[in-house]
């Protein structure tokens, strides 16, 4: 556990941005519970290794070849998001060629030629990729277009303003004679690469803009494509594992007596902290794991439970000095001179990504190399991660990086490549791991739990006057630091969306304390806002209440100065009907927010019944996400996102006893199914912006539209995620629970009830 | 040796009795467009059809299929109920990650088979099966009622 902070705010702390910088930040976990520290990972200055070779390459992603053969080697991954084919737009629209003339590719692991500018490395996240390719992109396009019209212009001995370029081929206009890329490939690699480049006016866009098809899914129609999990090497092994189902345990004694009379199983392999069966296929393997009589040596977190890491998080926000975040104006004088004080207290729990393709890689692991086949966020430090597993030199570890069945954040961390590169160390042959799902549940790096105290004072107007926020929680960033996060610092993720809501509040202050929980934490789709959002816009909602106003009006009160925010305020309550009347038991619920260069505004429409029970109608969502580069995948991230978001706040919470998950799978980690989807409308705002992240702003909006949405429905203010059902049973209603996951708030106070632990033992849970 | 009947081709294998279909497909047959996903029928990534019928291949054990024909996403396209549903899914731009869409269209189809015109009451009953993480669930309704009119 941390220590409390003793010092005042940092802007000078790393940041989300540095968390791959430089070869000191490079770095991925090891086999977690054997150590949780992180294993660096040198930086590379290789050639590219799996890189497409073709006559002209003018830069990292754009291959010709002599056969007219264009290739996009695109430096985000594909996990459903739609990145191939927006990054593909961007390079298409200036190289002037079109989006069926191109093939994509996953960049090899190299963070050099790769970096995701706004992450410092090669990674895919934080919703990034559009943002940080919009111009380089975009630039690498229209480079490699004048390089091949002035090659063009040199063969017909013309001026290259008399040429032009479009879908592949450069026309010299006096004369009609045309030449395509392909039969220029080999004079455009000759021509000086052109120092002045001119990007087109959005006005000329012919790609950007337009609801282009995706690259992704024709192969995903008809089981054609190949995702990591369907990797098949020759003479290769199927694995599964278990980890020691404490977090830090280690392996005792293993009797495989048993597992070993299975027919297929063919190898068991111990690790630090798991034990893994090999065998001629999945289920071989998994039947011989069944048949392990395993000994865990749990060590130091067989105790730990829900209770404890709330109850610490709670004493931690109460007594521990903060770190500012944000801290502008007179803040106590006003709440002093306030004429209505508003406080809350919000509670958010762990959460497991659970992507629908478990957890695999595919490793051989050679006398003198290592190849892996893999999806990943980050294959540089996937690369890196096997190297220090093997010893092997960064350029003998080959890694293919594969589309991904789901992200989310999970396959931002790559301690399972360690672990599967670990595994296929001991044998000679390929093996392909793949967790259970049970495993992938219950050894996941987890969403951190957070307990935040916000409150507020009123003006006579109702409008607050000044604006507190106390945050409480784990630091995602300090997982990613191999010294530690230093004490006095910001991690500004634990506090974005908190910091700087879009809103005219003058007098306001931020802050953070940190307690790290005693599990492994990292990012999940939304990252900060996902869990500040909540609490501001819940917030918001209660003070509207707690001023006699109506959510809109007050929202639009403090967003006079805030003019994108206004706008999709306006734009959602004219489209959702917000001044019209609502059926009884019927709830609307709005919520506003700024993430990721995007503006958001989101109404949603419920009911709820005498048991409880929820039901989404409608939602009604209106962005300003800048450029649109394809409006129909940012309306299918907005959906997805949505329903992501709705799906954690009505079902999802990892909870721990005795140092162990409480969920496992499917039937206990509930995901929104098709039947409980709301209808989804989505309106843009038109702008002229450079374009925001998208992948995972809807997300954001989802639990606070839903917590004031059932606020309108029942009176209920339910603080607590996931909500809990059984708060909103009217009289005489079944007292069955109805929720699937037991709520954070009970063992909370039983907690604090039974427990009452001293300082000096808050200090060392 | 078990004798099956997969995508209409006649395959034998020497696998055990309980072995799921599931892996059977997958890691035996090298049809790996079937997906795991949860192993306890929660989530329906596994879906192929029996005879036309929607099963979740990661409970069944193959002894248990007998002389059932066995269809999976590879060869779905081949019927004129899954035709539609691809055609519709590409046209509705339905897929994000794709990972569960296997099953998805495999559910689907399954539905047209039986149920031409399906009502969203008959969507919820015939897809609720189905979990998809990334969140295609409108498009995948309008997706199949797109099909049912095609």
């Amino acid at each position: 556990m941390s220590k409390p902070s003793s010092s005042p705010s940092s802007k000078t702390g790393p940041s989300r941005r540095t968390f791959l910088q430089g070869g000191g930040l490079l770095l991925g976990f090891a086999l977690f519970g054997a150590s949780t520290k992180p294993v660096l990972a040198a930086s590379t200055a290789l050639p590219v290794d799996g890189d497409v070779t073709a006559a002209f390459s003018p830069d990292a992603y754009i291959r010709i070849g002599t056969d007219g053969a264009i290739t996009l080697i695109l430096p985000n991954i594909e996990m459903g998001q739609g990145t191939h084919t927006g990054e593909a737009t961007l390079i298409a629209e200036e190289l002037e060629v079109g989006l069926d003339q191109v093939k994509a590719v996953d960049a090899p692991p190299n963070d050099k030629l790769y970096a995701t500018a706004a992450l410092g490395g090669q990674a895919t996240g934080g919703s990034t990729s559009m943002r940080a390719t919009w111009e380089p992109l975009r630039k690498a396009g229209a480079t490699a277009r004048m390089m091949l019209v002035a090659a063009a212009a040199a063969e017909w001995s013309v001026p290259v303003t008399e040429c032009v370029a479009k879908l592949g081929v450069v026309t010299h206009q006096p004369t009609g004679r045309q030449l395509a890329y392909g039969a220029l490939a080999d004079a455009a690699a000759r021509q000086p690469v052109p120092s002045d480049v001119t990007l087109k006016d959005p006005k000329d866009f012919q790609l950007i803009g337009k609801s282009s098809r995706r690259l992704d899914t024709p192969g995903k129609v008809n089981g054609a494509v190949t995702y990591g999990i369907d990797i098949r090497v020759p003479d290769m092994k199927v694995a599964t594992v278990a980890a020691c189902p404490v977090f830090g345990g280690k392996l005792g004694d293993v009797d495989d007596k048993k597992a070993r009379a299975i027919p297929g199983v063919r190898d068991i392999v111990k690790l630090d902290n798991a034990v893994a069966v090999i065998g001629d296929h999945f289920w071989a393997a998994k039947k011989g794991l069944e048949a392990l009589d395993i000994t865990w040596d749990e060590g130091a977190n067989a105790k730990i439970g829900s209770a404890n890491i709330m109850a610490a998080l709670k004493a931690a926000s109460e007594r521990k000095k903060p770190i500012m975040a944000r801290q502008e104006g007179d803040v106590e004088g006003r709440m002093k001179a306030a004429a209505k004080k508003i406080e809350a207290t919000y509670e958010l729990p762990f959460l497991a990504h659970a992507p629908m393709e478990p957890i695999n890689c595919v490793v051989h692991v050679r006398a003198d190399e290592c190849e892996i086949w893999v999806g990943t966020q980050v294959p540089a430090i996937a690369q890196g991660v096997a190297a220090k597993v093997t010893g092997f030199p960064l350029e003998k570890v080959i890694l293919h990086n594969q589309l991904i069945g789901g992200g989310f954040g999970r396959r931002l961390v790559a301690e399972s490549v360690a672990q599967a590169t670990a595994i296929a160390k001991q044998v000679s042959y390929p093996v392909k791991v793949i967790w259970t799902r049970e495993e992938d549940i219950q050894h996941d790096l987890y969403r951190p739990a957070y307990y935040d105290r916000i409150s507020a004072g009123l003006g006579a107007d109702g409008l607050p006057t000044v604006w507190v926020d106390h945050v409480a929680g784990g630091s995602v960033l300090g997982n990613y630091i191999p010294s530690g996060w230093p004490e006095d610092k910001l991690d500004d993720d634990a506090v974005e969306g908190a910091a700087k809501p879009p809103y005219d509040l003058p007098v306001i202050q931020v802050d953070w304390v940190r307690e790290d929980p005693p599990v492994p934490i990292t990012w999940w789709r939304g990252v900060g806002p996902t869990h500040n959002v909540f609490v501001v816009e819940s917030f918001m909602d209660e003070l509207a209440h707690a001023a006699g106003k109506d959510p809109v009006e007050y929202r639009r009160a403090l967003t006079k100065n805030q003019p994108r925010a206004a706008g999709v305020l306006e734009l959602v309550a004219e489209k959702s009907g917000w001044s019209t009347p609502l059926a009884a038991g019927m709830g609307r619920g709005i919520s506003l927010h700024d993430a990721f260069g995007s503006y958001m505004a989101a109404v949603l429409e419920i009911s709820v019944s005498p048991a409880g029970e929820i039901t989404l109608h409608r939602a009604v969502v209106a962005v300003d996400c800048g450029i649109t580069i394809n409006p129909n995948t940012v309306e299918a991230q907005i959906e997805g996102g949505l329903i992501f978001g709705l799906s954690a706040a009505l079902y999802s919470g990892i909870t721990f006893s005795d140092g162990r998950v409480d969920q496992s799978n499917f039937h206990d980690y509930r995901i929104l199914r098709n039947n409980e989807a709301p209808k989804i409308e989505i309106y843009h705002v038109k702008s002229s912006e450079s374009p925001g992240g998208i992948g995972e702003t809807a997300t954001v909006s989802a639990a606070p539209a839903l917590a004031n949405a059932i606020f309108s429905a029942t009176g209920k203010r339910l603080r607590t995620l996931p909500f809990n059902r059984d708060e909103l049973k009217g009289e005489g209603a079944d007292k069955k629970s109805v929720s699937m996951v037991p709520p954070l708030a009970a063992p909370l106070a039983a907690a604090l009830a039974s427990i009452k632990p001293t300082d000096t033992e808050l200090e060392k849970l | 040796m078990i004798a099956l009947n997969i995508n209409g081709e006649d395959r034998t294998v020497d696998v055990p009795e309980d072995m799921p279909l599931l892996w059977v497909l997958r890691d035996v047959i090298g049809l790996t467009g079937t997906k795991f996903g949860c192993g306890i029928a929660q989530c329906g990534a596994c879906t192929v059809q029996l005879d036309g019928r929607p099963v979740r291949s990661c409970v069944l054990p193959v002894a248990s299929v007998g002389t059932r024909s066995i269809t999976t996403i590879e060869a779905v396209g081949a019927t004129p109920a899954g035709k539609k549903i691809q055609d519709a899914w590409l046209d509705l731009e339905v897929i994000q990650c794709g990972y569960c869409q296997s099953g998805q269209i495999m559910s689907a189809s399954a539905l047209l088979n039986r149920n031409p015109d399906p009502s969203d009451r008959d969507i919820d009953t015939a897809m609720s099966g189905n979990i998809c993480r990334c969140g295609t669930y409108p498009r995948i309704r309008a997706a199949i009622k797109q099909a049912a009119k095609a």
